[in-house]
């Protein structure tokens, strides 16, 4: 199994290490062209302005918006925004998945914070680290809410598309990589 | 090593009592994660901010100065007017980060109650303290500090910096100390991955470094923060040589709004950062830029006015 994981900036070695640790390959993904014979799809954390600003640069938009309506997507934090279908107070970017984003909804850097977090179907407890993190704050029939932080949506997943707020990256528990993985197993 | 975090709340779970944690480790080096493979620049008001956001800057720099001009003012340099960095945080939605003199405690708290995202404990600014350092690891707000080899890179990680950046020579518009200093600590941090467990207290006290950071450097192969390259990056060329040399990112002080045409060269420096292998795109977003910042050969600099020479 293929994953690729858009290196346009950002948490892209993270993700590529947890990729190969669950035995699938990493491909690092640059442009339009890495996208293809892939199974699937990681949008890392980092700064979403920045990296649409370089989606816009080599025209990856398109590309993008192909890919996520044919194969299994998942963005964490930066990667849930250019994911969501609706932003607050901004135009979407993929805007494939049927949430509605909020940007840095937990405040600024000194608010940042780590907890721990039962994730439906994929652990009782999982190490979150929040940074500058987004929210999801709706969304739509068909769509599982998979975990809550103090009542806000913070893990989703509609169809072949998942989405966190959070860093899995950024910790040792491969319990969400893995079941991802499991998500694109099941959907080829 | 010493570690502070602060205990915020806790939060229901269903039955269980769940922790919220700010100012970790693991949030504070995360922060600098995220910013991997982008470029940092100087600004000094509001419009520069934007210019800067929508050229696909990562964070930006609120300064009342930039180096070439702190240079050229001469007199001493201290953190920007909090009115400056509040206008900068109200302008953007990415990052931005603001620099206090090194070893000013309280400058370092108040740019802290401001809320910027990360502060720069920066030899630009005059020193406060011609002998400490901070103490990084007390605060909540992230800091980055500058290195020009793994002896002071290891220093500034033991006192709690997140994030690094090899110092080069600011305001200079020359390259040739960032690579200098950059090849020298990913040189020694080579020696120190080779080198035998039994070697590593010698080691230690020879690069004047903690002993924990260096064994911390061994198990993982690498730095264990995020090492960004600046002072002297004034071309998309510099910015792609930077990367390749291997520094994780780059910041840009007067290279942008000094050079001829800010938006282009802004753009063009952020393209040829994230695609530093593509020589023929360098060469595509490097055409038709206008001129860049004018340059200083640090052979004109006298000693005491080189910037890298602060810190210890």
């Amino acid at each position: 199994m293929k994953i690729g994981v858009l290196a346009l900036q950002g948490a892209v070695a993270e993700h590529a290490n947890a990729i190969e640790a669950v035995g699938a390959r990493a491909v690092i993904v640059k442009n339009a062209d890495d996208l293809a014979k892939l199974d699937a799809l990681i949008l890392p954390g980092g700064e979403s302005t920045a990296m649409r600003r370089l989606i816009d640069y080599y025209e990856l938009l398109e590309p993008l918006r192909t890919f996520a309506s044919r194969k299994p997507v998942f963005g964490t934090c930066a990667g849930l925004i250019l994911l969501a279908e609706t932003i607050e107070g901004e135009a979407a970017h993929i805007g494939a998945m049927g949430i509605t984003a909020h940007r840095n909804a937990f405040g600024r850097q000194v608010d940042s914070f780590e907890t721990t977090l039962p994730i439906k179907e994929v652990s009782d407890a999982f190490p979150a680290v929040f940074i500058r993190a987004p929210k999801i704050v709706a969304v739509q029939d068909g769509v599982d809410v998979l975990a809550t932080h103090n009542g806000e949506i913070v893990c989703a997943r509609d169809r072949h598309l998942l989405a966190c707020s959070f860093h899995p990256e950024l910790t040792d528990d491969l319990a969400l990589m893995r079941y991802f993985v499991e998500m694109v197993e099941a959907y080829q | 090593m010493l570690m502070r975090m602060n205990m915020l709340a806790f939060h229901k779970q269903g039955d269980v009592f769940m922790s919220i944690i700010t100012g970790s480790e693991v949030v504070k080096r995360g922060m600098a994660l995220m910013q991997k493979g982008g470029v940092i620049m100087d600004v000094v008001n509001a419009e520069q901010a934007k210019i800067a956001e929508a050229a696909g800057a990562v964070a930006v720099m609120a300064l009342e100065r930039v180096p070439s001009d702190i240079r050229a003012a001469g007199g001493v340099a201290r953190m920007a007017d909090p009115r400056i960095v509040e206008e900068v945080m109200k302008a953007v939605s990415i990052p931005v980060m603001a620099k206090a003199r090194i070893g000013h405690i309280v400058e370092a708290r108040v740019l802290e109650s401001l809320g910027v995202d990360y502060i720069d404990e920066s030899e630009v600014l005059t020193p406060a303290d011609e002998e400490y350092h901070l103490l990084k690891n007390t605060y909540t707000v992230p800091f980055v500090c500058g290195c020009r080899n793994l002896g002071e890179a290891a220093r500034r990680i033991g006192e709690g910096a997140a994030m690094l950046r090899t110092k080069g020579e600011p305001g200079t518009g020359n390259i040739v100390e960032a690579v200098r200093h950059l090849r020298q600590v990913n040189a020694e941090v080579r020696a120190i991955v080779a080198m035998n467990e039994d070697e590593m207290m010698t080691a230690a006290k020879n690069f004047g470094a903690p002993y924990e950071v260096l064994l911390e450097i061994k198990r993982l192969g690498r730095l264990p923060v995020v090492n960004f390259a600046a002072g002297g990056v004034a071309t998309p060329a510099d910015a792609a040589l930077m990367m390749e040399l291997g520094a994780d990112g780059v910041f840009v002080g007067s290279g942008i709004f000094k050079a001829e045409n800010p938006e282009k060269f802004a753009r063009a420096i952020v393209q040829a950062t994230t695609h530093y292998k593509d020589y023929a795109l360098i060469a595509e977003v490097s055409k038709e830029i206008g001129t860049p910042m004018k340059g200083i050969d640090i052979g004109q600099l006298a000693a005491s006015e080189r910037m890298q020479e602060r810190g210890w």
